[in-house]
């Protein structure tokens, strides 16, 4: 569905990216791990060209992603992106956010946006507050929301970028508990996080970057049991003991 | 108290000048001012440049040139006809569509990026984020110094006086000819824009207080 083959990136002279091979299958959910200033954030957002490369090729669904342009926004309509800081649209009500997009982009009738879009909110579980404003939303529901926005485009893929890390702890589990049911309805997701235990839960594949590298590639069991590299042991060893 | 009731008729004609004048340049600036703000914030290199020229250019020429320049040289350029009131308006639209570019650009500044990655995201493209999403958060940040844009503007008409169009500024000049206290008749010109100000004021507060629930 994704696939990555020698991406470089730089921001001046850091090399934010190097050598990036990365091929994520139909229905798989991937989660990428690493330090901060890893990369990892950086990663998710080239897959949509949030982030333009340097170099290398980057296919979604077979197409090779587009420059800047119509194009593009069509591609970007089938990749659903959920932001560490919600980015919920503020001069709109929850449910206009979610019908937005599919009325504007997809041309999709308004009466059936917003059917759609109740349906998606119920789900979520906040489509009592379909009338608020994002602003008078907790973080918890308006992530939530955020992820409705993103289903309602019916998209191929979910890029999640660190999507539980502006939220306070009792309100992680409200998002964690909406992408783990994605993940087992077969939708294909790369969640960048921090949440240990939703990847051991939902992942099928755990990635683990450091200095802009991937540095190991596997399965959430031998990846947190049986780490390789000594980058990836001192990164959990940091992580799990406190 | 007599110069005004013995030429209210004079007074009633002038400030209806000044009134079709500042609604056409008010709204041909309010859209002119986007249009550019627009550019200077576009992808494509070359509308950045030309609305960073525009804007220099013309918020630092004096109005009263910019209006000498559509009163008498204009017409020797020989392109199309226009009438006095046409071309006054022309040229107070271009000169507070500079003054407007800037402070729908300074909103634009105080919107998050995200709400335009969010956007983009989705699939908007250029046009479509700048309307739906940045442009309408980007007004609601900048409604007081909108406003007093559109008030200088009104009271700019005043120039328009180079270009025989009849409105309130030009008021003194028949007072005088008539014989009339000028004083007293300026102070009642001047007592006019203050009410015609007042409706400006009422739709800010208006504004701000609507839009300061949304956000």
């Amino acid at each position: 569905m994704v696939r990555m083959s020698a991406v470089e990136k730089h921001f001046g002279d850091l090399h934010v990216l190097r050598t990036i091979n990365l091929e994520v299958a139909s229905g798989q959910v991937v989660v990428v791990l690493g330090p901060s200033g890893s990369g990892k954030s950086t990663l998710c957002r080239t897959i949509n060209r949030l982030e333009p490369i340097d170099s290398g090729v980057i296919e979604v669904d077979g197409k090779v992603l587009p420059a800047e342009g119509r194009e593009l926004a069509r591609l970007r309509a089938d990749v659903g992106m959920v932001f560490q800081s919600f980015n919920l649209f503020a001069h709109k009500t929850i449910l206009e956010n979610v019908a937005l997009a599919p009325i504007k982009v997809r041309k999709t009738p308004k009466a059936e946006a917003e059917k759609r879009g109740m349906e998606l909110l119920e789900r979520v579980g906040i489509a009592n507050q379909r009338d608020k404003y994002p602003a008078q939303l907790s973080g918890g529901q308006q992530q939530r929301a955020a992820i409705a926005r993103a289903l309602a485009m019916r998209p191929k893929v979910m890029l999640f970028d660190e999507p539980t890390s502006a939220l306070d702890p009792e309100m992680v589990n409200e998002v964690l508990d909406v992408m783990t049911g994605l993940a087992k309805e077969g939708m294909t997701m790369l969640v960048v996080t921090h949440e240990m235990g939703f990847a051991r839960r939902a992942a099928h594949r755990v990635i683990f970057m450091s200095d802009g590298e991937i540095v190991e590639d596997s399965t959430p069991d031998s990846f947190f049991t049986a780490p390789k590299s000594d980058r990836a042991k001192d990164f959990l060893g940091k992580i799990l003991t406190h | 108290m007599n110069v005004l009731l013995d030429n209210l008729d004079l007074y009633g004609r002038a400030f209806l000048g000044t009134i079709e004048l500042f609604l056409v340049a008010a709204v041909g600036s309010l859209v002119l001012g986007a249009i550019v703000a627009a550019m200077r914030v576009s992808p494509v290199p070359i509308l950045r440049t030309f609305g960073m020229l525009y804007v220099n250019l013309i918020r630092n020429t004096p109005l009263t040139l910019v209006l000498f320049f559509f009163a008498f040289a204009y017409p020797r350029l020989e392109i199309v006809d226009l009438s006095f009131f046409t071309r006054a308006c022309i040229g107070l639209i271009l000169y507070t569509a500079a003054f407007v570019c800037e402070v729908l650009r300074s909103g634009i500044n105080t919107v998050p990026v995200g709400q335009a990655e969010a956007s983009r995201a989705l699939g908007f493209g250029f046009n479509q984020t700048l309307t739906t999403i940045v442009m309408p958060q980007a007004v609601r940040a900048v409604v007081p110094p909108l406003t007093n844009v559109q008030i200088a503007l009104l009271k700019n008409t005043t120039i328009a006086s180079g270009f025989s169009v009849f409105q309130a500024g030009g008021i003194y000049q028949e007072l005088s000819e008539n014989g009339y206290n000028v004083l007293v008749g300026l102070l009642w010109i001047a007592l006019g824009f203050l009410i015609l100000v007042v409706p400006l004021t009422l739709l800010q507060r208006n504004l701000d207080r609507r839009w300061s629930v949304a956000t």
